[in-house]
């Protein structure tokens, strides 16, 4: 049970979003439509000091729980796949109100409203893992 | 206690968020939420037909773990800890949201005509619902990541493919919430 320490990050993580209100839908309609400023204190702020802890990973002065250094998985790289993916994700994010970490939190506010998009979502990373070869990147 | 109840503001959010991070990867593992989408698939069976699902989910328990840690702290949120749940919003988004239709704007996280158990069993209802969670299952394993794996992760350990799909996040939102919702409602 090494990992339960996972399920302790998850219900906190939970908990951060859904009290700083960054599981709402009318926090992202404004964020999109640049009529807040909460949303880009939070992603922004979020950046800014993680920056901070990768370079701190990347020297080596923290290393993992089991002594390893901290390499961050490098990204795909392909300029259509991250921009045109990243456009779709888009769109269902800014009509829902959902993305990937926080469409589970919302399960325990709405859950049949939740769970449809959560089912949507599946299918979507089904789909992609069915043409996935035939996509330009 | 009041604290624990109150709304939190950008400048706690940020930083736990940023924390939260900080011990996923102390903890050995690579901080992301959408490629579990991926394991559910493959846990549901999704090998059978495609290779590309052919993975050992067992090596994923981790983050299984802690998308089940969402599931029970989004209910311990929303039982315990979100007793007011009024968005305080600026008066211009209310008033525009009203305009198309939208009531009761702010009142609550999610507005009753998206996210109410009605609307779920409205055909139309149901299809934006299925369909935005088709677009964010793509999109995301087509980009290689979401909020959490390229916005946070990707942009602040300065990665150039994280940037690109940021762009198309807000491509995609900006015509999601400035051209469709209001062709929608």
């Amino acid at each position: 049970m090494k990992n339960i320490k996972f399920l302790l990050l998850g219900i906190f993580f939970a908990i951060v979003l859904s009290k700083s209100q960054a599981i709402s839908w009318y926090r992202f309609y404004e964020m999109f439509k640049f009529q807040s400023f909460h949303m880009y204190g939070i992603i922004g702020g979020a950046v800014v000091i993680s920056a901070i802890i990768m370079q701190l990973f990347k020297s080596g002065k923290i290393k993992d729980i089991n002594g390893n250094k901290i390499v961050p998985k490098p990204k795909k790289k392909g300029v259509i796949s991250t921009i045109f993916g990243g456009t779709l994700f888009g769109l269902g994010w800014g009509i829902s109100g959902a993305c990937a970490a926080p469409v589970f939190v919302i399960l325990g506010f709405k859950f049949l409203p939740a769970l449809i998009i959560l089912i949507g979502a599946l299918i979507g990373a089904f789909l992609y893992g069915l043409i996935a070869k035939k996509l330009p990147n | 206690m009041d604290f624990l109840l109150e709304p939190w503001p950008w400048f706690i959010g940020g930083p736990l968020i940023a924390l939260s991070l900080f011990l996923y990867f102390y903890f050995g593992q690579n901080f992301g939420a959408s490629t579990n989408f991926e394991t559910l698939c493959t846990m549901a069976g999704a090998g059978k037909v495609s290779d590309y699902f052919k993975k050992d989910w067992k090596q994923r328990d981790f983050a299984l773990l802690f998308v089940m840690g969402l599931i029970i702290g989004g209910f311990i949120s929303a039982y315990f800890l979100v007793p007011n749940p009024a968005i305080d919003l600026n008066p211009t988004t209310v008033e525009e949201l009203t305009d198309i239709g939208f009531s009761n704007v702010g009142e609550t996280y999610f507005p009753a005509e998206i996210f109410s158990d009605d609307v779920v069993f409205s055909l139309k209802g149901f299809l934006i619902l299925i369909l935005s969670g088709v677009l964010i299952g793509f999109g995301t394993r087509y980009a290689g990541g979401c909020t959490s794996g390229h916005a946070i992760t990707g942009l602040s350990s300065l990665q150039l493919p994280s940037l690109l799909a940021v762009i198309g996040f807000f491509i995609g939102g900006i015509i999601a919430t400035w051209f469709i919702i209001p062709i929608l409602f």
